[in-house]
């Protein structure tokens, strides 16, 4: 009988949307009076899973349409707009067709570590979710260093991918997979500071904590750090391999990288869950720098969950743009970009951080006054150090402004050529320069 | 190269790997005949130390058609389909050239109105071409097909006119010997005016997106490099060559078609970069809206075909003809025994000899480069290849 209005109350928990966790807390609860608690904890840990999965799935299928409804329009397309109302069902036909088709291996390729990586890149895919927190309980697992683990886990992804690049004996694939290393081990440096100028400056490794911190103190991150906001912006645009950092599957130079020699399905897979980490990328962005769940007290009438959505969608909205506007930078201007201008700048805000969490717990500052002020000279050393960056690193190509002149009536060689040039009058257009 | 060349270069790479002790030696890459950056069926053969082109070979014929022996059977009227589909993405200026040599050939007097028509489509040719040139260099890049597709919606509208005033969109057939194949209908005039109105607001649009970013530069300055003297020995033409600074243009320095009473400038580059040949070809858009409305203005009335015999039997003899095609000089060659085809048929591609300063180019640079290097040359492998 007891066991019975528990139960009513697990049904009342799960009307109440504000916070998911109430249910899988009480169903457990539930277990843990009648049944051992080995049990409880199993089977909080599949709940946790199916409700990760039951909500990346589908989320991925929408995914796909959104992505390239919003591409399409930004190149004044329609997108997909044949199966399905609008094109919903454009993602569940290209599934299908990815199944059906036929699984090609090449003749020379080592065939077990071939296999393997499409299956196998799906493990930190799917790792990583388990420690977003989607409102104040509402994470699978809130380790006390979530973020070491975010970053050791997304840190294997790497190797899955040379292993496709390896194996595959094609000279795009292994060219992808070498690019692929290199960028990744380069960018998770200054992925690593810009999460440590958090940790630092709010003194703890949960992801839940710095969004807790976030919330007492009243303010988001990307106010206090913006260099370490956009740092870690880029370098996960790297790492997932998104315009313009995308030279692992660079399509007009390697074709599609380490998955050149992958066909149906396997192609399918890798796709999948390049996806699948934008959106976990975009909600870490949105939980380490914008608050995550919480948003200045809306947390009390909307469900956290949402709030994170939406923002992790500003987010990703903003991934596209960029994949949408810029072209793709060089292999080795991308390397370039990482330790000449991401890690120096990440780096002086560690000390930074390390600066201004001393003054406010040694020092006593009132947080109040001190986190405004704090926010304004950052932003001001910022805006300075991107200033600073952008004219020390231009190459010399670059300094010189490209100009176009209009030949008048010289038509000829050589010798018009420098008729021409040595006009002293302003060119047609110039772009460019210092 | 031949394969002996081949052999020896493997054969260095490895004694220099023994040598130095770090194992290292070139790999050779091909990139195409299929592959996404090539456009169209060409084979660049590179050998590559890490990301730097130490070689580069072009291997080509792979859309070979056999035109120019093909043409030597069919009149000189059957012939202008040919010349549609040598240059797919130009196919006026190559009806325009290859009618202008036949009407050497036969010595007939083009009326006004359709000097001033082929004027037009040739110059809407231009348009439609780089807006294909520099959208796919832009992807070249890198970008995500963005540029692309802003720059395909104004070819659009120039192959609509295409269609409405001949029925086709890219191979066109539509200039005869001795004109043009029909009047212009009666819609077109009033769609080139939309046209040529909104053509501004759009360029703007793309200079706003593309002359100051930051990326584009940074891929596109100081990469793919020739000089001007060096242009001028490979006898490039074009953009290519425009862009080291050298200003020569046939519609200047060898007017034909009444181009002489347009008023229009020739634009040119400075560092022969591929930056630059972006920028002449963007500005090259802007001097052909120039034409454009001057044509438009000045349009005369009367035929539009002189009367020539459709199997036109020209005296023996020979003659070369010219235009500036998009991609260059383009030049049709045709030699005549009194039959009624011609005895030779040759066609001077601006694309193929544009091409052969890719090597020169693109050694010493990575492989990104090389890729964006041939996407700023514009080639079009129908016209290599023919």
């Amino acid at each position: 009988m007891t066991d019975f209005a528990q139960l009513g109350s697990v049904l009342g928990a799960w009307y109440d949307f504000r916070d998911l966790n109430n249910l899988q807390r009480l169903i457990t609860e539930w277990i843990a009076d009648w049944g051992p608690d080995w049990l409880a904890s199993i089977i909080a840990g599949v709940l946790g899973t199916l409700g990760i999965l039951g909500v990346i799935g589908p989320t991925l299928l929408i995914l796909i349409w959104v992505e390239r409804k919003v591409i399409a329009r930004f190149q004044q397309r329609y997108g997909p707009n044949r199966v399905g109302p609008k094109g919903l069902l454009q993602p569940v036909a290209d599934a299908v067709k990815l199944i059906l088709k036929e699984q090609l291996a090449p003749r020379a390729a080592d065939k077990l570590i071939f296999f393997l990586p499409p299956v196998l890149i799906f493990v930190p895919g799917v790792l990583i979710w388990g420690v977003l927190p989607f409102g104040p309980r509402m994470s699978v697992a809130d380790l006390n260093v979530g973020v070491l683990f975010l970053l050791a886990v997304s840190g294997t992804t790497v190797l899955v991918i040379f292993m496709a690049g390896w194996s595959s004996n094609n000279k795009y694939a292994l060219f992808g997979a070498m690019r692929a290393v290199a960028m990744s081990i380069s960018y998770e440096v200054p992925m690593v500071l810009a999460l440590l100028t958090l940790v630092v400056f709010s003194g703890t490794m949960s992801i839940n904590g710095i969004v807790q911190w976030q919330q007492q103190e009243d303010v988001i991150f990307i106010l206090l750090f913006p260099l370490s906001a956009i740092a870690f912006f880029f370098a996960a645009s790297a790492e997932l391999n998104r315009t313009p950092a995308d030279i692992s599957e660079a399509e007009s130079e390697i074709v599609a990288g380490y998955h050149t020699e992958y066909s149906g399905m396997r192609f399918g897979l890798f796709y999948a869950v390049e996806l699948g980490n934008t959106l976990v990328v975009s909600a870490f962005i949105a939980t380490f720098f914008l608050g995550g769940w919480w948003l200045w007290g809306l947390d009390q009438w909307v469900p956290s969950w949402i709030i994170l959505l939406v923002k992790t969608g500003a987010v990703y909205f903003l991934l596209i743009w960029t994949r949408g506007t810029l072209p793709r930078l060089r292999v080795d201007q991308l390397m370039g970009f990482c330790w000449k201008a991401l890690v120096p700048a990440t780096l002086l805000f560690v000390v930074v951080a390390f600066v201004e969490r001393t003054l406010l717990i040694s020092e006593g500052w009132d947080t109040t006054v001190a986190l405004p002020i704090m926010a304004v000279f950052n932003i001001a050393l910022t805006l300075g150090a991107i200033m600073l960056f952008a004219r020390v690193s231009r190459p010399a190509p670059l300094r010189r402004p490209a100009r176009i002149r209009m030949a008048g009536a010289e038509i000829g060689g050589l010798r018009a050529a420098r008729q021409v040039a040595s006009r002293t009058e302003e060119p047609q257009f110039q772009v460019g320069g210092d | 190269m031949t394969t002996a060349d081949d052999t020896r270069l493997a054969m260095q790479g490895t004694i220099e790997a023994l040598t130095t002790g770090d194992g290292s030696e070139p790999v050779v890459v091909n990139l195409g005949p299929q592959h996404p950056s090539t456009h169209g069926v060409f084979r660049l053969k590179v050998t590559l130390d890490g990301e730097i082109v130490q070689d580069a070979e072009m291997r080509i014929g792979y859309l070979h058609r056999s035109m120019e022996k093909l043409a030597e059977e069919r009149t000189y009227t059957q012939n202008i389909p040919f010349t549609d589909r040598i240059d797919y993405l130009a196919a006026m200026s190559n009806n325009l050239a290859y009618c202008l040599a036949a009407e050497e050939l036969l010595g007939v007097e083009v009326p006004p109105r359709a000097n001033a028509i082929r004027v037009m489509f040739a110059e809407l040719q231009r348009v439609a071409s780089h807006a294909m040139a520099n959208g796919t260099f832009i992807n070249d890049c890198g970008a995500w097909h963005t540029p692309l597709f802003h720059m395909f919606r104004d070819r659009e509208r120039v192959l609509d006119m295409f269609e409405m005033t001949c029925g086709a969109r890219l191979t066109t057939n539509y200039m005869r010997i001795g004109g043009v194949a029909f009047d212009l209908p009666d819609e077109l005039l009033p769609t080139l005016e939309q046209f040529l109105a909104d053509m501004p607001e759009n360029i703007a649009n793309y200079e706003a997106l593309l002359l100051e970013n930051e990326i584009l530069h940074a891929r596109a300055r100081g990469i793919g490099v020739i000089s001007p003297e060096m242009a001028i020995n490979s006898s490039l033409s074009g953009p290519v060559l425009r862009a080291t600074g050298v200003p020569w243009d046939l519609r200047k320095a060898n007017p034909y078609c009444g181009y002489e009473d347009y008023e229009f400038d020739v634009p040119v580059g400075e560092q022969g970069d591929c930056f630059d040949r972006f920028l002449v070809r963007m500005a090259e858009v802007k001097e052909s809206l120039r034409i454009l409305r001057q044509v438009v203005d000045n349009l005369p009335d009367g035929p539009w075909l002189a009367d020539v015999p459709l199997h036109a039997r020209p005296e023996p003899g020979e003659s070369y003809a010219r235009v500036e095609s998009p991609r260059g000089e383009l030049g049709f060659y045709l030699v005549s025994d009194g039959g009624p085809a011609p005895y030779r048929f040759h066609c001077r591609p601006p694309s193929l000899i544009n091409l052969t300063a890719l090597k020169e180019m693109s050694i010493g640079g990575t492989l990104a480069d090389a890729i964006v290097t041939l996407g700023s040359i514009d080639i079009v492998v129908g016209e290599i290849d023919r």
